[in-house]
């Protein structure tokens, strides 16, 4: 059993509620950056812990934190990214539901640490049942004196809103909510300056993902250099991971960064392997925005080591043979799934989410969905395959936010591991429109890890 | 009819106001957009717009910007009933192509129509953060997860059910 620092209670029956929270530990941690620590030793143990950012970028939480500028008079605000929109991610959404408690506790702390009076927690408009739960944690938070003014007699004052959003993806990178906070279109503004300096109404603003910001309450819990030695190297602690496709078991997992993908996959602590005995075709270990992998990459990376569920290994090999731990968003496919149809699906997406400020991405991703739209129905020439790759970079890096690179790398990681895929798509149009391509003419097979699967 | 929010509604405008500083009643925009779609209809017309406008004192232009730009937003008239349907990548895996195709057949329309009667309407959606529980759509509030064809029949048998009522 891997060790869990989030979700170690979320079993326990009521503990969304104050009373069972607090019972159970709660606000233990509240209480003793209150009572016994400055703000300057709280970011002190976040540095200590190596936390890294859980939203996806993977940046070091402590670093961000000491970036924040500290201007006299100027107000400096916590907002809490809870926009969880990357296809395959639905871990935030099971922390608010399940532990509104941890992530109040988890805000009070860091707000404490940065100086911040008004917190916002921006949660996506889908998600418009949370908000109540959120609200109704938040009001016995502050029932119980651990909001409001004078927070436990520390002199320290925190308000938390809940702000919805209105369905955007966009609004999940940093600079975009911003703008969606201020009531204005989720278009990501041009950094430098960066929030830490110009952030929320031209203010100093620190933006954190809701699982970057629970994981702060063990942190304090246990310590930071404690919480270090969880995991290997700079892959720290514990990551939610939302295990979802095709999956027997599919949900949201906590591990300790020291277990393999293979083990994940396939134990029956985790995922407990694929429906119906099928065999694994492929995975987007970190989200829809990180390279897909054939079987045999993600199980082994290009040396032939096994492949760890830590930001290091995930990424080892860079984009030619590897890929990301992303978000956490853990999409699986088995061997009947069409990676065409599939890489359409999320182009599909990027084009309808791209906020259509910058040309190379409002403009690519509606050809590389109308490009793939064709080879998917039998309307492909192979140049097309070619055109593919050359919008996709020329989407890459040309762009103000990271929305464009994420709509890039997927149809660029699907051509490099499955070009055979498409080319087949273009020299059978009509047996494409049939049966999918399958593993039979697998892009790299390995059959070593294939017949591990099979066990 | 008039756009005016009742009493209790327009108290929640002012509470929603109060959650920035001073001057930034703007940033009550996107919440007080989703009481308006609420309160008039499901959707959001140009006198609604406008009247949201007027009462966070910003211009008709400013809310225009931001209405188009969230999905959630209905800028026409939609069926009483909304199915949401995801059709994103891990919803495909689990099959959201057929949920879609049967819902069509059930109800007899096409994505972004309404029933006749008025009922329902149905939008295929981009992902809804519940892949792990898919295929699912979204129904007003809620989610609706793990849709076969049979608990689309059942859905629909209880929307019906409740609008009889």
């Amino acid at each position: 059993m891997g060790r869990k620092l989030l979700l170690d209670k979320a079993h326990i029956e009521g503990i969304r509620y104050y009373d069972v929270y607090r019972k159970n530990g709660g606000y233990a941690a509240a209480e003793k950056v209150l009572k016994n620590m400055s703000p300057d030793q709280v970011t002190e143990e976040v540095k200590k812990s190596g936390l890294r950012g859980r939203g996806g970028a993977g940046f070091p939480t402590g670093l961000k934190w000491s970036f924040l500028a500290k201007p006299e008079g100027v107000p400096r605000y916590l907002v809490c990214n809870a926009d969880e929109s990357e296809p395959g991610t639905f871990k935030d959404r099971y922390l608010m539901e399940f532990l509104p408690h941890l992530l109040i506790e988890g805000l009070l702390i860091s707000s404490f640490a940065l100086g911040a009076n008004r917190t916002y927690i921006y949660i996506r408009g889908e998600y418009a049942w949370i908000p109540d739960i959120l609200e109704e944690a938040i009001k016995d938070a502050h029932k119980n004196g651990w909001l409001g003014k004078n927070i436990q007699g520390s002199g320290f004052d925190l308000d938390i809103y809940v702000q919805r959003g209105a369905g955007a993806y966009i609004c999940g990178e940093e600079t975009a909510l911003i703008e969606s906070l201020e009531g204005k279109r989720g278009n990501p503004r041009i950094k430098p300056p960066f929030p830490a300096v110009k952030g929320l109404w031209q203010c100093p603003t620190v933006v954190n993902n809701v699982e970057t910001l629970a994981a702060v309450v063990p942190i304090i819990n246990i310590g930071g250099d404690e919480y270090a030695k969880i995991g290997i190297g700079k892959s720290t602690g514990t990551k939610l991971i939302s295990a979802c496709g095709n999956l027997n078991k599919p949900g949201v997992y906590e591990i300790d960064m020291t277990i393999s993908v293979e083990e994940f996959i396939y134990s029956e602590e985790y995922c407990g392997g694929i429906p119906d005995g099928k065999r694994l075709k492929a995975c987007i270990p970190g989200g829809s925005s990180v390279p897909i992998l054939p079987a045999n990459l993600l199980l082994k990376t290009a040396k032939g080591e096994q492949r760890m569920m830590t930001y290091e290994s995930l990424n080892d090999g860079g984009f030619p043979t590897g890929s990301m731990m992303g978000s956490g968003g853990f999409i699986v496919l088995d061997e009947d799934q069409c990676v065409v149809r599939h890489t359409l699906s999320l182009a599909r997406f990027y084009h309808h989410e791209s906020c259509g400020q910058c040309s190379p991405c409002r403009e690519g991703t509606g050809w590389m969905k109308r490009v793939l739209q064709n080879i998917e129905n039998g309307k492909g020439k192979m140049s097309d395959i070619d055109l593919l790759w050359d919008i996709q970079r020329k989407i890459e890096g040309n762009t103000i936010c990271p929305l464009g690179d994420a709509a890039a790398w997927p149809v660029a990681a699907a051509i490099r591991h499955f070009r055979d895929e498409f080319e087949w798509h273009v020299n059978n149009p009509e047996e494409a429109q049939r049966h999918n391509f399958g593993l039979a003419h697998y892009a790299d097979p390995l059959p070593v890890v294939a017949a591990a699967a099979a066990v | 009819m008039a756009v005016q929010f009742s009493e209790e509604k327009l108290n929640k405008v002012k509470e929603i106001i109060a959650r920035y500083p001073e001057g930034k009643q703007k940033s009550a925009l996107i919440p007080v957009l989703h009481l308006a779609q609420e309160s008039f209809g499901g959707w959001l017309s140009a006198e609604t717009m406008d009247y949201v406008a007027a009462l966070l004192q910003i211009t008709p232009i400013e809310v225009y910007e931001v209405a188009t730009f969230y999905s959630m937003y209905n800028l026409k008239p939609v069926g009483k009933y909304l199915f949401e349907v995801c059709q994103t990548g891990p919803c495909m895996l689990n099959g959201s192509d057929n949920i879609i195709a049967y819902i069509k057949e059930k109800l007899g329309i096409e994505a972004g129509e309404t029933t006749a009667d008025g009922m329902f309407t149905l939008k295929t959606v981009e992902c809804l953060g519940a892949c792990g529980y898919a295929p699912m759509m979204q129904l007003g509030k809620f989610y609706k997860e793990h849709l076969t064809r049979e608990r689309v029949d059942q859905i629909i048998a209880e929307c019906r059910a409740q609008a009889g009522n």
